[in-house]
């Protein structure tokens, strides 16, 4: 079939073509923050995928823009920040320009979202119920006694024991992990394809963590629901993820298959986070290895934002940019996996 | 539940004691009692008399426990001025203090707190920046300058509306209502909306600093995050937050309302306890002064009671102490 066959067909919206597409496709983010002193750009062209099923750890420094990139995509960007440039698909088509009605239908309903502070995230003036039954209602074409099932159901699926009766219980009546197990209940009261969990085992006890990202991942798998993980713990990732996104002052360091990224990190950066992880579950694990700090966003260096920090660093890092560039299965923005350098070196 | 409610009626017990201790001193301390009732030339003789009839020469404590005893039975004695019993007095004017607060409050809690949650959520919109200038000469400008303004505007010049009085009223029971009549709706309205238009404003600015507050919490973000519509965030989730401090500050609010009404009910001649009050200063009217001020701590003592009450209606976390015990488990 070729394109003349359809000349006059014109679609709605911007579209991709279906087959074996990834779930979510950001392309060129660019998010910023107009400020008095200019703007601040604190995403700056980021673009990677994550296909269905699958998920993607996010890891990066405090402040890198990992949050961000969650709330540009499920649209909830807090103003004066805004999505500058760049475009975002699910499934193929075009999210990020949709008025605001259409992508709180998404929200939720598509893709869901859990953050960081399980004791907060939840009305302290409701039921766990109330809220359960109320997103379901929302997303779900069901009435209040098939969605209060429904609540039930996923409350005992989270592992919280004897929902029916613990569903007409108010928040502060549940523990952290608990309340948290509700919240991952709540993002998935629709089923969404793609679950956005951002930090969301840091503000919980460290014995906790291990069961809530075990029960995140394995909810996740059953239903087939992708994940951005985004996370401080490398453990965390080596354990769940399937590839890894390491970010960098607004930008992608290296993305790839975990194992390749942890076992063969490419990116001076992510060379470093590896080798100041001690050892595999210890969390917060911080550049002990690099000196210097992440660059504030008004003050990114030109060129490669990494190079005041690089132990590797030469002349044309100081003045040219370095987009990801493929390595195998593994793409990384760094000047020296350019083919030109190799060629030189 | 139960233990909640005792616990705050003994503390109303124990604040009505202390003000009825108050209201007792200004016997013996605003002008002689005996001298009041038996004027100025009175035999030495006929004072002691007096003082023995009246029980003024027994010890403080029996005083005070009786007037106590009799204050419970709403038994003021009389009134110095108008020679009637305090009491018939003051339920006389009651009911038109009360109406005139209950119309003032009912203004400012629906008109004050939709302009807080419309100028809560369209935080830049030009209309909420016109309410908020708007309710600064609310806040600013005293209420007896309201009051003569309204007056002159729809009274004098326009001549819509009456400048003074309750109007018609029509009894109902030992109450006198003037909501039943066309004439008496028509007084009610400058007046209430002067004795409402700083609590108008005040709510306004409250609840739009509560929403504002709430609307940036963690648990409205996951509500977005959730999908849920504007309308189930902001009044589902944000308003019912917001009114937890809100109607604690709106109880006191009411009560400021009866304390106001004095100044109100002068400028507008409203034949109310406030007006009464007043008159009973000039004239040092002792036991009318003395019920007037029980009778309003009771009423801020009933307020309180209500918006505790009201509170652990809102706020399942006062209600801890039933479910959680049961309910908290890892
Ligand atoms: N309202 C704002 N105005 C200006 N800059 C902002 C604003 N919000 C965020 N930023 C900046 O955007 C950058 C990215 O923030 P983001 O919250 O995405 O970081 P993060 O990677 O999630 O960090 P963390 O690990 O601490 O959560 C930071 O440098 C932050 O200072
Ligand atoms: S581009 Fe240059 S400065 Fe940047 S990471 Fe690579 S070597 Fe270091
Ligand atoms: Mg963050």
């Amino acid at each position: 079939m070729s394109a003349m066959d359809h000349p006059t067909v014109i679609l709605p919206r911007e579209t991709r073509p279906r087959a074996n597409q990834p779930l979510l496709q950001v392309e060129n983010l660019v998010v910023e923050f107009p400020t008095r002193r200019g703007v601040l750009r604190a995403i700056d062209d980021v673009s990677f995928h994550i296909d269905p099923g699958e998920v993607l750890g996010v890891v990066g420094e405090s402040g890198a823009g990992k949050s961000l990139t969650g709330a540009s995509i499920i649209g909830l960007l807090e103003p004066p920040g805004r999505i500058a440039g760049g475009r975002i698909f699910l499934d193929g088509s075009r999210i990020d320009d949709l008025p605001p009605e259409k992508l709180r239908r998404i929200r939720g309903k598509q893709i869901g979202a859990i953050f960081q502070d399980p004791l907060t995230s939840l009305n302290p003036l409701y039921s766990v119920g109330r809220q359960l039954v109320e997103t379901i209602t929302t997303h779900l074409d069901m009435n209040q006694a098939e969605a209060r099932r429904r609540a039930i159901d996923l409350l005992a699926e989270v592992g919280i024991p004897a929902p029916e009766r613990r569903i007409d219980h108010y928040p502060h009546q549940f523990s952290g992990g608990m309340r948290q197990r509700v919240v991952i209940a709540l993002a998935l009261c629709a089923n969404p394809r793609l679950i956005i969990a951002d930090e969301p085992t840091t503000a919980l006890d460290v014995s906790i963590q291990a069961q809530i990202i075990a029960l995140l991942k394995r909810l996740c798998r059953d239903h087939g629901t992708a994940v951005m993980l985004i996370t401080h713990d490398m453990g965390v990732i080596a354990e769940t993820a399937d590839r890894v996104a390491v970010m960098y002052a607004g930008r992608i360091a290296e993305v790839g298959p975990v194992r390749q990224v942890i076992k063969h990190a490419l990116h001076p950066y992510t060379v470093g986070l590896m080798g100041s992880i001690p050892s595999v579950g210890v969390d917060r694990a911080r550049l002990a290895q690099i000196d210097g700090a992440m660059p504030r966003l008004n003050a990114i260096p030109e060129g490669c934002a990494f190079n005041p920090r690089c132990p590797k660093v030469f002349d044309r890092c100081r003045v040219e940019r370095p987009d990801l560039i493929p390595q195998g299965p593994t793409a990384v923005s760094c000047w020296l996996y350019d083919r030109k350098e190799a060629r030189r070196g | 539940m139960a233990a909640y409610i005792l616990r705050r009626l003994m503390q109303a017990v124990i604040v009505m004691l202390a003000v009825g201790f108050i209201a007792f001193g200004m016997f013996n301390f605003v002008g002689d009692p005996v001298t009041n009732f038996i004027g100025q030339d009175a035999t030495p003789e006929d004072h002691e008399r007096m003082r023995a009839a009246l029980g003024l020469d027994q010890p403080f404590y029996v005083q005070y426990a009786r007037f106590a005893a009799n204050a419970a039975q709403g038994e003021f004695g009389t009134s110095y001025r108008l020679g009637m019993k305090v009491s018939a007095v003051l339920a006389e004017r009651l009911p038109a203090t009360l109406e005139l607060v209950f119309a003032a409050a009912a203004i400012s809690i629906l008109v004050g707190v939709p302009l807080g949650v419309y100028t809560g959520i369209h935080r830049y919109g030009l209309l909420s920046r016109a309410f908020l200038t708007f309710s600064l000469v609310g806040i600013s400008l005293p209420t007896f300058l309201i009051g003569i303004l309204l007056i002159l505007v729809f009274s004098v010049i326009l001549g819509w509306l009456p400048s003074f009085g309750r109007g018609q009223v029509v009894p109902v029971g030992w109450w006198s209502t003037g909501y039943l009549t066309q004439s008496g709706l028509r007084s009610l309205i400058l007046p209430a909306i002067t004795l409402g238009l700083f609590q108008t404003t005040l709510i306004m600015r409250l609840v739009r600093a509560e929403m504002l507050e709430v609307l940036r919490t963690d648990y409205i973000k996951f509500a977005r995050a959730r999908g849920l519509t504007e309308r189930a965030i902001n009044f589902g989730h944000a308003l019912k937050n917001t009114m937890v401090p809100v109607i604690t500050i709106m109880g006191l609010q009411i009560g400021g309302l009866i304390a106001f009404a004095i100044i109100t009910e002068t400028v507008f001649q409203w034949p109310g306890m406030g007006l009464l009050f007043l008159q009973a200063i000039q004239y040092a009217d002792v036991p009318v002064m003395s019920c007037y001020l029980i009778l309003v701590a009771m009423m801020f003592v009933l307020i309180n009671l209500a918006v505790d009450l009201l509170y652990y209606a809102v706020d399942p976390r006062l209600r801890a102490d039933r479910g959680a015990v049961r309910g908290r488990q890892v």
